[in-house]
């Protein structure tokens, strides 16, 4: 696995605590993520993945702690900085998210809409570079987000993530809910994406092949804060119960002989 | 040979202009870009390199990118591998003979659709039958549940509802009556019109927007998520479990809904004669008791359980149709109420022309 072109912090949480009433999801949380890595968080149900990844974004404001993406302090910008830094980033969520109402090729045309003076025509021609890029055939774009499977509805959400050209790109258990050849397509698929557009990715999973086949580095989640960083490797050898189960059990070894195996993708 | 230089940053906010630009090229020579002077760069300038690209090879001549530094090349790489391949979908052409089509089937759809209610209807006196016939199958529960719903929740709006048709209606009244003297018959106008018609009518049209909506959405919900499909492989029948509770709900209550309603419409009739006309409560109540047949009351209430069958069957049979998706959900919530009220109305009319027919 190559290793991140540059190692400068691109997100940056110190001290993070989320709670909901009593329930503390997150206390004293902290992790860097460096520029052109693909960064896997893992970590049980309930761990507090998803209210992770919403607490970069902005969705979900922590009790305490600091945030920094891409230099700036997200919690203390003011509001032009933080709509200038949402630009910056996409996220993916789990079902796509995409808008009801509007064609595939809307979707993706959405977030364009804000660049001054980009003309419709030209736009809409972009949103089908863009369709195309995550592997939808061209007559996708024409479809409604009730007439695709799961998967094609994933790729749009990916696809309209992209439409902007981020630098950093959000992935809520992208895997979830697919075959296991849509799944590897689809670790595939990011894996190329954001080495050829220079992506740094945030991607929250429970798919132990998707961390085989595409993770720089991987976080794990659990009492409440990251509990250790690390390549593959490193994870083999911490001996906490949970991250030994997870990383050593009957599945993790599956997906070890996989991604070591004669199909190595 | 054309030689193009670019030179800076190209970014989706001026990629308007460059494929401009390089839209004007002719194709027929070769093209070479230079990209060694390009600072930062984005899929869309990289779009329009790669269809410029495309463009001039399709005219037969050659294109050479040179001096792409890596991070460019890769990315002009990946475009235009993934350039779309446009195809066109066949197109669809609309004859005269496809537009009768649609309105024919427009009307077998309805046809059909009428149809459907009255086989839900038998489907629910089907099920009220074996329910009498076996009551341990039949949910006590559950019709004590939708009956608290159905009934008790909807008394406060019902309420408020008639006290102001009757406030508004012997106001009205009142105003009229005065020119000819006849302001004591405004009692009559008030008996009349609320006991025969508005009474219940009114009182039908906000149930079946309270309950009809919250039938479609309750069963529709089920439908989407497969619990419906889960009680039938279960051996439970979605007829007898869900719709008779609700159906027998609406007809249990509806009767004592428009009772509520006639009432609390007469007082506020009664309540606005004697303020603006001065009629007592005493003078009011013996020209209702004198002046006013009680078959009105029957009249009014003999609708009462054809409404809440009705209403109650637009709102199962809706619920039925939803699909596995959020949209159909609220599409059939709101088509459940429309159809609900105008059916309601519909019903109305019919048994206006038959007490007309017979007399009472
Ligand atoms: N809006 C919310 N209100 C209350 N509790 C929440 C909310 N969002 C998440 N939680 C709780 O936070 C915990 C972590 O949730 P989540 O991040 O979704 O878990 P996961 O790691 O599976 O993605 C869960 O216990 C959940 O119940
Ligand atoms: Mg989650």
């Amino acid at each position: 696995m190559d290793s991140p072109p540059n190692s400068d912090v691109i997100i940056r949480l110190r001290g993070i605590r989320n709670q909901f009433g009593r329930h503390v999801v997150h206390d004293g949380l902290d992790l860097d993520v460096h520029r052109g890595e693909i960064l896997g968080v893992v970590g049980g149900s309930g761990t507090g993945k998803s209210v992770l990844l919403r607490t970069i974004t902005g969705l979900q404001t922590p009790v305490a702690g600091r945030i920094e993406v891409l230099g700036t302090d997200v919690r203390t910008a003011d509001e032009d900085t933080r709509v200038a830094l949402e630009r910056r980033w996409g996220v993916m969520f789990q079902d796509g998210a995409l808008f009801s109402s509007l064609n595939v090729r809307e979707n993706v045309e959405v977030p364009m809409r804000a660049v001054p003076g980009l003309d419709p025509g030209l736009r809409g021609r972009l949103a089908d570079l863009k369709v195309s890029m995550v592997g939808l055939p061209y007559l996708a774009g024409d479809k409604f987000p009730s007439e695709l499977s799961g998967g094609m509805r994933k790729r749009a959400g990916l696809a309209r993530a992209l439409a902007l050209d981020p630098e950093l790109l959000f992935l809520d258990e992208p895997t979830a809910g697919l075959d296991p050849i849509g799944a590897a397509d689809f670790d595939t698929l990011i894996h190329g994406l954001s080495r050829s557009l220079g992506l740094t990715v945030f991607l929250v999973t429970h798919d132990l092949d998707t961390l085989h086949a595409t993770c720089d580095r991987i976080a794990v989640l659990a009492e409440n804060k990251v509990l250790v960083t690390g390549t593959m490797k490193d994870m083999l050898r911490v001996d906490h119960p949970w991250v030994h189960e997870y990383f050593h059990g009957p599945r993790a070894r599956a997906a070890d002989a996989s991604a070591k195996g004669p199909g190595d993708r | 040979m054309t030689r193009v230089v670019l030179r800076g940053a190209f970014l989706i906010a001026n990629v308007t202009k460059l494929e401009q630009r390089l839209g004007a090229i002719a194709a027929t020579s070769p093209v070479q870009a230079d990209l060694s002077a390009v600072g930062r760069i984005d899929t869309s300038a990289a779009w329009a390199l790669a269809t410029l690209q495309l463009r001039i090879e399709q005219a037969g001549q050659s294109f050479e990118v040179c001096g792409a530094s890596d991070k460019v090349a890769s990315l002009l790489r990946t475009v235009t591998d993934a350039l779309p391949r446009i195809e066109s979908q066949p197109p669809v052409r609309t004859s005269l003979r496809d537009r009768i089509e649609t309105v024919g089937r427009a009307v077998t759809q309805a046809a059909q659709f009428v149809l459907d209610l009255i086989r839900y209807y038998g489907l629910f006196l089907s099920r009220l039958g074996r329910a009498l016939r076996h009551p341990s199958e039949f949910r006590l529960t559950a019709l004590v549940h939708h009956c608290e719903d159905v009934g008790l929740r909807a008394v406060p709006i019902v309420a408020l509802m008639s006290f102001l048709i009757g406030v508004v209606l012997a106001f009205q009244g009142a105003t009229q009556l005065r020119q000819f003297g006849a302001e004591v018959f405004v009692v009559d106008l008030l008996a009349i019109s609320i006991l025969r018609e508005l009474g219940i009518l009114l009182t039908s049209i906000v149930v079946a927007g309270r309950t009809a909506s919250a039938y479609t959405a309750a069963i529709g919900s089920m439908k989407m998520r497969e619990e419906i499909d889960a009680m039938r492989t279960l051996g439970l029948d979605p007829a007898m479990t869900l719709f008779v509770p609700r159906i027998l709900a609406l007809v249990l209550m509806l009767p004592i809904l428009g009772l509520v309603a006639d009432l609390m419409g007469l007082f506020g009739g009664g309540l606005m004669a004697w303020i603006d006309l001065g009629i007592s409560p005493a003078m009011f109540t013996t020209r209702l008791v004198e002046g006013t047949d009680v078959s009105h009351v029957f009249v009014g209430m003999i609708k009462a359980p054809f409404f809440a069958v009705i209403i109650g069957i637009v709102g199962c049979h809706a619920g039925m149709q939803v699909k596995s998706n959020a949209e159909s959900l609220g599409r059939m919530t709101s088509n459940a109420v429309v159809t609900a009220i105008f059916a309601v109305i519909v019903a109305d009319a019919v048994f206006s022309i038959v007490f007309g027919q017979i007399g009472i």
